[in-house]
């Protein structure tokens, strides 16, 4: 038997050299990044200088436009995960269960944001947002409504995936058949089931609303990557540092999530 | 009221973009039929819905973009020009969207050598293990971590006085930078592009390679096949066309990003990104207000190419993953 998959699957030699060489190249750069957040001075020592300044009372002045934008990109965070799950979830679920025609066409709609670049967005959505900024005002959260757009296609990918692997139809028309109402049958019965799907597009949301530059930059707005890049330009290092914490929050949350799922599906099928 | 719903179901979709067709899939069922030729039998009110989301991608996703490429098509005054189109054809123009051609397409092609050598590799790996999880979790942050980050990056790595480097330089007597400083250059493009285009290419090919049944691997075991005959003639082939797919997406990804060249090249618009954030600042180039728009086009034009070939490789793969 092992014969017989041996031609399908590399040997663990095989494997684990591919993915050590490549795990190693990868931590080149992110440990050249942990390095200088250490360097001294010129001289090439190291100490916990910059690490300690961060947390330094004394810059609290400096680095105010760097925890503004923190700020600013955790509510536009949490505003953009608001979108997916209040306008493209419920959309989603009532476009399987009543209206299965339209699904190429949403999916289409979902997918046009890779296909239209962000500094090609940007263009047409400065005179849109002149028309937001008067109904809504300019407050940092008004950001989300065109990051809703950009984190479209990942979170319409997640959500279709467990979508697919649900059988949300029999469960809608058991659920009624029961005398559940709509709420009843979205909330108690169809959520639950989909809850991988919406975590993971959640998450994605959040990673791709923190790494986000081009729209925010361009249409003069603070966020995290914004301020990163101002705050650079006086003291590289902390940028550095923070960017760094940046992707170890992104990449931990990311990792707990999936360790969750793969345990559940352990469970799922003993 | 329901009927301006179909309407509008039907704007958000069918006027997001003119330029883009809906792909040309394979499947039977005659599901390309217009949104408001869909059968009467279920309560209207449903439809009412779909009314958030259909306004709301077509304020924030159709008109943005239909502005955006209609702005190509006006000068400063209002009145209707193909001038700016005009300016397409220009050296400049013409050096920055060859420049943003060449990186994607050697980034897109070493990305996704690279990433399908990395989910081979992960074909002998438990998939619900601790690597698996790992490698997931790393690809999905650094494919969306482009950007600043990525810059900073590569400057503390191969910057001046980087890492890399200063290694280089003092243990083995390399200068990195003997022939001037290219990572500032569109060259140094290539390096932090690949960072990013490697976990999206895992991200992207693994479904492919995980859809490879284990049936054809004993099948050609039974037939008296080898490790060679069994990738040669069976894996390969299945694999080509969502290969490309992804070869494709890579190379949409990489044609579009802007943030890491915007942190890395303060100087001068070697790429068309660049170019359209220089049309969008200095507006003030007397008659040239809109060339911004006219790039978009440009972009934009490439883009759906791209994806239309993408969506039609997309399609014949989803035959072989049923």
């Amino acid at each position: 038997m092992s014969a017989v998959r041996d031609s399908a699957t590399p040997s663990k030699l095989t494997s684990r050299i591919i993915l050590v060489v490549v795990a190693l190249v990868f931590a080149v750069p992110i440990l050249s990044m942990l390095e200088f957040t250490f360097r001294a001075g010129i001289d090439g020592g190291h100490d916990l200088g910059h690490w300690a300044a961060i947390v330094d009372p004394e810059n609290a002045r400096k680095y105010r436009v760097l925890f503004q934008g923190i700020g600013n990109s955790v509510i536009l965070a949490a505003v953009t995960v608001l979108i997916v799950v209040v306008l493209l979830l419920p959309t989603m679920i009532l476009v399987k269960l009543r209206f299965p025609k339209l699904q190429r066409v949403l999916e289409f709609v979902c997918i046009i944001p890779i296909t239209v670049p962000a500094i090609v967005l940007v263009v047409g959505l400065a005179p849109v947002y002149s028309v937001v900024a008067k109904l809504l005002g300019s407050a940092p959260w008004t950001l989300a409504f065109a990051y809703g757009i950009t984190v479209l296609p990942y979170a319409y990918r997640a959500i279709a995936a467990n979508l697919q692997s649900v059988d949300v139809g029999t469960l809608a028309e058991a659920a009624r058949t029961l005398g559940a109402g709509w709420g009843t049958v979205l909330f108690r019965v169809l959520l639950p089931n989909l809850r991988r799907g919406v975590l993971t597009a959640a998450v994605i949301s959040v990673a791709v609303v923190l790494g986000e530059y081009t729209i925010a930059s361009l249409l003069g707005r603070n966020t995290l990557q914004t301020s990163l890049v101002q705050v650079s330009k006086s003291d590289p290092f902390v940028a550095v540092a923070f960017a760094l914490l940046a992707l170890a929050f992104a990449f931990v949350l990311l990792f707990i999530i999936g360790r969750v799922g793969s345990i559940r599906r352990i469970r799922e099928t003993p | 009221m329901s009927a301006s719903a179909t309407r509008r179901s039907g704007a958000g979709s069918a006027e997001a973009d003119p330029a883009v067709s809906l792909p040309p899939t394979t499947t039977s069922d005659a599901s390309a039929e217009p949104a408001a030729a869909r059968p009467r039998r279920r309560p209207r009110w449903a439809l009412l819905g779909l009314t958030p989301f259909a306004l709301y991608t077509l304020l924030f996703l159709a008109i943005p973009t239909v502005t955006a490429l209609a702005t190509g098509f006006f000068d400063g005054d209002g009145a209707f020009t193909l001038d700016n189109l005009a300016a397409l054809g220009e050296p400049a123009v013409l050096g920055a969207f060859a420049s943003s051609f060449w990186v994607s397409a050697v980034t897109a092609v070493a990305g996704a050598v690279i990433g399908a050598l990395v989910c081979y590799a992960l074909l002998a790996v438990r998939p619900d293990g601790l690597i698996r999880t790992f490698v997931d979790a790393a690809s999905s942050v650094l494919a969306q971590f482009g950007g600043v980050m990525l810059a900073f990056a590569f400057i503390a790595t191969i910057g001046i006085q980087g890492l890399v480097t200063v290694f280089l330089k003092d243990r083995l007597g390399i200068d990195l930078f003997a022939d001037g400083v290219w990572l500032y250059q569109v060259p140094g493009l290539l390096l932090p592009y690949l960072y990013f285009q490697v976990p999206l290419m895992v991200i992207t090919f693994m479904p492919a390679m995980e859809g490879l049944k284990r049936t054809w691997s004993e099948a050609n075991a039974t037939l008296g096949g080898t490790r060679f005959t069994y990738w040669t003639r069976i894996a390969m082939p299945i694999l080509a066309p969502s290969f490309l797919g992804s070869l494709l997406l890579l190379f949409a990804n990489a044609f579009s990003s802007y943030a890491t060249a915007a942190a890395l090249i303060s100087q001068g618009a070697q790429i068309v990104p660049l170019q359209i954030r220089g049309a969008l600042i200095s507006e003030t180039v007397l008659g040239r207000e809109n060339l911004a728009g006219s790039l978009a086009i440009g972009m934009i034009v490439v883009m759906v190419v791209m994806m239309t070939a993408y969506s039609a490789l997309q399609a014949r793969t989803e035959r072989w993953q049923r």
